[in-house]
């Protein structure tokens, strides 16, 4: 059975719903927080919102059901990307479950001009910009880093040190300005990452030179074992405001939200209005890794809170109400699900090992005399083991 | 003219104006490297003519200019970044190695990272810590960085053509006490490629090989050993990362010595790595253990304890001789 089938087969429950979400549990917004943008409730219900709903005017019922389609093809993608882990086809992998909504709202608002700057969990945001699945999966599986080519999707590769990635935006966002275009820089963060130097130099950077970037922090309210409270004293989308750029915190498993404030704060970034930071308040229902085991330091009850807003069955239960999709819809994508998870797992177990050679591969653009030396004498070392020579290296395929 | 006499400060300050002004790419980011031209005024006059799209006052972040820098380069332009010190480099160290070097390899070669850092550095000029340090060896350790260190005027003019037409990163360090001295710079020659040694001077009895501050040092040194009836010959490496071995095995094979010096501690330094090399290869020609000569396994010092820090005159001729007496 699927993850996808799973979901489809409950209905959110609004009133046990209702009361789960108001459970109180470590993550939870605290009384004091403002409250978050929200479009769609957890019980699928569109809430009029003044200031964003401009932003998702254009929205048809097709297009709703392609963000349906979007979140279920993804997390459909990242429970066959799991199995593989468990099946020992992956060396690990990161599983985005539970921000299906974060990355497919805000990967839907960029234009193909847009760059985007993702961590290693962006397998939503992936699917939005046309990344094939299955050249994620390359650097789990452990025959390459990443290995796809930026430019032709506007993806950089995967980051794996946490923040890193958000001063390549703001330097790329500062080039972008420079240029005198119209795109817009989008860097993927996390909670755990918003701690790190690398993020607050970003927001000084690209403040100072006003350049067009949105900062879009998944706060999935844990670190690997790290709750928020150990990163953050005030909620994370204030911090904005001391850099002197506004920030917003967005319902993260709200897809129309997301989708809303993202494309807000890319028209700032558009129109020279600078940077913002949007914190998509969410949840990873998964563990951080499949090395990880959550069981060790988070209570049950609290996943559960948080399953009751699952991204999938909200935006469902919306389109179930506005009987905007129906279940000839649910039964194809089920198949068009299937035939993902299909398609996946046969790519990645026919992935070949690279050659013994390739470690040598673009060490250098312009070439380095000790990497051209060190190769040749691992190759005549790899030759060395057979009496026909320059055939060991085949053999040691 | 083609020909000028220039002090290196000057010389790469002039190879700086011509990148600018031959490539559109081409910026300038730093601490100060605007109004004020750089705290040793290598960029004085760039933003003036450049303007400031061109030559950006940074802010005061070293891993912010070098990451801002990956994504400039991203976006096609070719950054030169200052760091403003040595000492100060290590904020930006994590960008630099875990980012900057690894870029084009973890794509496989679909994308270049042509990023230049220019690096003030080395000693001998009475400053307060963690302005006078060498710390290349960190960096020579990472694959996927260029490191080369000029040590005249035409080579800080000629090398920095070529760090920033190259398409890889490349650490570029000045030696910060010789920004004053003075040499010729033929900006019509065709320099020779940039990580090729050079033989700066010839001799019969013993190598010594060096880079950036310690080239003059050495030849210095290689002067006053002529007087004493020995021949010595000076290699200016001026790469560290590649290292031209090829040249210094040809040298040792004459000569069977080599003294290896730089500022730099001993300890995992770039004399350590050749050593190590040269006695590979060239074993059966050496009269004596590779030696080298460099700092010691303690803090850069006070500026009153510096000259006693530095390798001089004297500790290179005392390792000439202990060479020369096996």
């Amino acid at each position: 059975m699927t993850v996808e089938s799973t979901a489809a087969a409950r209905k959110p429950r609004r009133s046990s719903g209702t009361k789960r979400a108001g459970a109180k549990t470590a993550s939870q917004p605290k009384a004091s927080e403002p409250q978050l943008v929200q479009l769609l409730t957890p019980e699928g219900e569109r809430v009029k919102n003044d200031e964003y709903d401009g932003y998702v005017a254009d929205i048809t019922p097709e297009s709703l059901r392609g963000l349906y389609r979007d979140m279920v093809l993804t997390r459909r993608f990242d429970a066959e990307a799991t199995s593989l882990q468990r099946q020992g086809e992956l060396g690990l992998w990161a599983s985005l479950l539970g921000q299906e909504a974060a990355q497919i709202g805000s990967g839907r608002a960029l234009r193909d001009d847009d760059y985007v700057f993702p961590t290693y969990r962006e397998h939503g945001v992936a699917w939005c910009r046309g990344v094939d699945p299955t050249n994620l999966l390359g650097m789990f599986r452990g025959v390459n880093h990443g290995g796809w080519d930026p430019k032709t999707n506007n993806f950089h590769l995967y980051t794996i040190v946490i923040g890193s990635q958000t001063l390549h935006a703001a330097g790329y966002a500062m080039g972008v300005a420079k240029d005198g275009a119209d795109s817009a820089v989008i860097a993927y963060f996390g909670d755990g990452a918003s701690s790190q130097g690398d993020v607050a130099e970003s927001f000084t950077f690209s403040a100072v030179y006003n350049a067009p970037v949105v900062f879009f922090c998944q706060n999935n309210q844990w670190a690997i074992s790290e709750p928020t409270e150990k990163q953050m004293r005030v909620p994370l989308y204030q911090r904005a405001q001391g850099f002197g750029f506004p920030g917003v915190r967005v319902d993260g498993n709200d897809v129309l939200a997301c989708l809303a404030v993202t494309r807000a704060a890319l028209e700032r970034a558009r129109t020279g209005q600078g940077p913002m930071l949007v914190e998509a308040f969410t949840y990873r229902m998964g563990a951080h890794t499949t090395s990880d085991d959550p069981t060790k330091y988070r209570a049950d009850e609290e996943r559960e809170a948080w399953e009751a807003k699952d991204p999938i069955l909200r935006l469902r239960a919306y389109l179930e109400r506005e009987s905007a999709a129906d279940e000839a819809f649910f039964a194809a994508l089920e198949k068009e699900s299937e035939a993902l998870g299909r398609r996946v797992r046969e790519a990645v177990r026919a992935m070949p090992d690279p050659d013994h050679m390739a470690i040598f591969d673009h060490v250098y653009a312009d070439g380095h005399a000790l990497v051209d030396e060190e190769r040749a004498q691992f190759a005549a070392y790899e030759a060395s083991f057979s009496d026909s020579g320059a055939g060991a290296v085949e053999e040691g395929k | 003219m083609a020909v000028q006499k220039l002090p290196l400060a000057k010389a790469i300050n002039e190879s700086l104006r011509v990148a600018l002004d031959t490539d559109p790419k081409v910026l300038i980011m730093g601490e100060d490297v605007g109004k004020l031209g750089g705290v040793f005024r290598v960029t004085d006059g760039l933003q003036k003519d450049f303007g400031e799209g061109r030559v950006i006052d940074t802010p005061l972040a070293e891993s912010g200019i070098v990451g801002t820098a990956i994504g400039l380069a991203l976006r096609g332009y070719r950054p030169v970044v200052e760091i403003q010190f040595d000492g100060f480099v290590f904020p930006a160290y994590d960008q630099i190695v875990t980012q900057l070097a690894k870029m084009h390899a973890r794509a496989l070669g679909k994308i270049k990272m042509p990023v230049v850092i220019r690096i003030p550095y080395g000693g001998g000029i009475g400053a307060v810590e963690h302005h006078s340090e060498s710390p290349e060896a960190l960096f020579a350790h990472v694959a996927g960085l260029k490191i080369v260190s000029p040590s005249t005027s035409a080579d800080g003019y000629w090398m920095m053509q070529q760090a920033i037409q190259s398409d890889d990163p490349v650490i570029f360090f000045e030696p910060k006490r010789r920004y004053w001295d003075k040499g010729e710079v033929d900006t019509e020659a065709i320099p020779g490629p940039l990580h090729k040694a050079r033989v700066t001077r010839t001799g019969t009895d013993l190598t010594l090989a060096a880079y950036g501050p310690m080239v003059k040092v050495c030849l210095e040194a290689a002067a006053a050993a002529a007087e004493e009836g020995k021949s010595v010959e000076v290699l200016d490496l001026r790469s560290m990362s590649p290292i031209d071995f090829d040249t210094i095995q040809t040298s040792v094979e004459k000569t069977r010595r080599l003294v290896v010096v730089h500022e730099a501690p001993v300890f995992y330094g770039a004399g350590a790595e050749i050593a190590a090399r040269i006695t590979e290869r060239s074993f059966y020609h050496l009269e004596a253990p590779v030696l080298r000569v460099g700092g010691f396994h303690a803090p850069y010092p006070p500026a009153r304890l510096e000259e006693e820090y530095l390798p001089g005159l004297d500790r290179v001729l005392d390792a000439v001789d202990r060479s020369l007496a096996y």
